[in-house]
């Protein structure tokens, strides 16, 4: 589904943000990736839905060829792709539905299913008597589930997620964990980016764990392993 | 492409327009302006050409005598204008043959000169001289001109002949034509960078909804589309104001001239004719400098 062959980024500035990295993650699998601040986390996950290109080695997503792929095909790696952030980056001027919406619009989805798959997305995280809510008028639990159903609404066949719950109370975190797990278990790949170790450890999935660029561990019912 | 995608864009450019408030309005009013002197030098060069032909195929020199000057005095220069050596013929063209031919030459617009009978005729009376050679025409015009020095009632109003008047205006509509040109290229690079510049501020107002494209897979055509309609409909809709506006004064003008060109022989172009080389030209030039403008901002701020 998703394989790192020795990949190096550098970025222009000269700052190693990882080295040698190998990695084969699964399809249908949940992935942590844990480590300190800076340590590469996020430039792992925007290798994957082609951000950043690696500076060294190979990367390939659900059968596409990251190295050979022209930027012309790019948009069509990404609807494989759902990315879901610590702020949500909702489109503040839409409601919820509208903001699902959206990501199908966007890709000329034909119009019966754009609200067909919303509405169900909506369903999905738990939002369907919200749909008509702007962002604003949302808790941040609320929002981070709109933005869940705008990654998942085009079927895709992994989820980013760059610290999910970095924004969210204990609680509302769990909720989203929870949605999430469900996500994972009617069949997408999840990589996962966090902080939390409450929730790593409690979960026990795989950890990957990044310190200063390099893979440190990577253990199939892990835990988070740092003190915080 | 889907119809439902062509709406969008089409909708999401439209919004952009109005968003953009003033500098919108700044755009389209530069366009405008530019194009109305354009359209303006154009209708002059489609009615200088006419003018032209219509001069040229009155290979004749004409003669307006004073009004009321007497019979007598007629035959008189009559008989001087047939000793003139260069000259063919003389025809005389009484005032009331003037009136007759004026009315044929207005054709269905003849009404204007209703109420003008034999009584209150306006015109003068005068000559058609044609000359032996078409070269010879402006020696024989000033020969005619002079036999004004030797009268003392100087009873020759004017004299007219095509070539020369035609020579001069076109070394006037020439010299005003290209200065024209420049003023309009001027301001349509004008009117580009400032459609460029509010498809700029779009661009960045919409820079969170672009990046959030960009992130569930919008093609880069897609992204780029609304800003390609915000370009083309400024230009569109600055130069169909300028069309109707222009147009609708030309027709003004060939209303309120009607009358007096008719009384020299000369009509202007018709607005059929005139409407769609001018009309087309300006609202396909506003749409083009408008898409130009755009491709100029998304080439440099749309990165995707
Ligand atoms: N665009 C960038 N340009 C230069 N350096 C960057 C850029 N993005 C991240 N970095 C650097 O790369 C390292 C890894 O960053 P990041 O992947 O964001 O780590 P994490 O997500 O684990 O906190 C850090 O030292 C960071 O400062
Ligand atoms: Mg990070």
């Amino acid at each position: 589904m998703i394989e790192f062959h020795g990949v190096w980024k550098t970025y222009p500035d000269g700052t190693v943000a990882l080295q040698s990295v190998n990695v084969l993650i699964e399809r249908n699998e949940f992935v942590f990736i844990v480590g300190p601040s800076g340590a590469g986390k996020s430039t792992f996950m925007k290798l994957i839905y082609r951000e950043e290109v690696p500076t060294k080695g190979q990367i390939s997503v659900n059968g596409f060829n990251l190295g050979k792929l022209k930027p012309r095909k790019i948009p069509y790696l990404r609807r494989n792709i759902g990315v879901i952030f610590q702020d949500f980056r909702l489109l503040p001027k839409l409601t919820a539905y509208e903001n699902v919406a959206f990501a199908m619009e966007v890709v000329e989805a034909p119009r019966r299913l754009i609200k067909k798959r919303t509405m169900e997305a909506l369903e999905l995280v738990g939002l369907k008597n919200k749909a008509n809510s702007l962002p604003s008028q949302l808790s941040g639990g609320e929002q981070q589930r709109v933005a869940i159903a705008r990654a998942i609404v085009n079927n895709p066949a992994v989820i980013v997620a760059d610290e999910p719950t970095g924004n969210l109370d204990p609680e509302t975190s769990w909720e989203i964990m929870k949605l999430l797990e469900e996500i994972n278990y009617r069949g997408t790949t999840i990589v996962m980016a966090t902080h939390n170790s409450a929730i790593v450890n409690a979960m026990r999935k795989r950890v990957i764990a990044i310190d200063k660029g390099v893979i440190v561990r990577d253990e199939p019912r892990g835990e988070y392993g740092y003190e915080i | 492409m889907r119809f439902s995608t062509f709406s969008r864009h089409i909708r999401e450019g439209t919004k952009s327009i109005i968003r953009n408030g003033w500098m919108s309005f700044a755009s389209i009013s530069s366009i405008a302006v530019s194009l109305f002197i354009l359209g303006v030098f154009m209708l002059l060069t489609l009615n200088v050409n006419r003018f032209a032909d219509q001069v040229e195929s009155q290979a004749q020199i004409r003669v307006f005598l004073e009004l009321d000057t007497p019979e007598e005095k007629i035959a008189g220069i009559e008989r001087q204008i047939k000793l003139i050596p260069e000259v063919k013929s003389v025809v005389f063209v009484s005032k009331h043959d003037a009136l007759e031919r004026l009315r044929e030459t207005l054709g269905e617009n003849a009404d204007v000169l209703d109420g003008y009978e034999a009584e209150n005729n306006p015109l003068p009376d005068g000559f058609d001289v044609d000359v032996f050679e078409p070269r010879q025409i402006s020696i024989a015009a000033e020969k005619i001109k002079a036999l004004n020095d030797t009268d003392p009632d100087r009873s020759i109003m004017r004299v007219r002949y095509g070539e020369e008047t035609v020579k001069q205006l076109f070394r006037i509509t020439n010299g005003i034509r290209n200065i024209g040109l420049v003023i309009v290229l001027g301001l349509a690079v004008t009117a580009m960078f400032l459609i460029s510049t509010s498809i700029r501020m779009t661009i960045y107002a919409r820079r969170r909804e672009i990046a959030i494209m960009k992130l569930v897979g919008a093609t880069n055509g897609f992204i780029r589309w609304p800003f390609f309609v915000e370009g083309a409909l400024t230009g569109l809709i600055g130069s169909l104001i300028t069309a109707a506006g222009l147009l609708a004064g030309y027709a003004q003008v060939i209303r309120s001239t009607r009358l007096d060109l008719g009384l020299m022989m000369f009509d202007l172009v018709p607005l059929e004719e005139a409407f769609w080389p001018v009309g087309g030209t300006i609202v396909g030039l506003g749409t083009l400098i408008g898409i130009f403008g755009s491709i100029l901002s998304v080439r440099k701020y749309l990165r995707v």
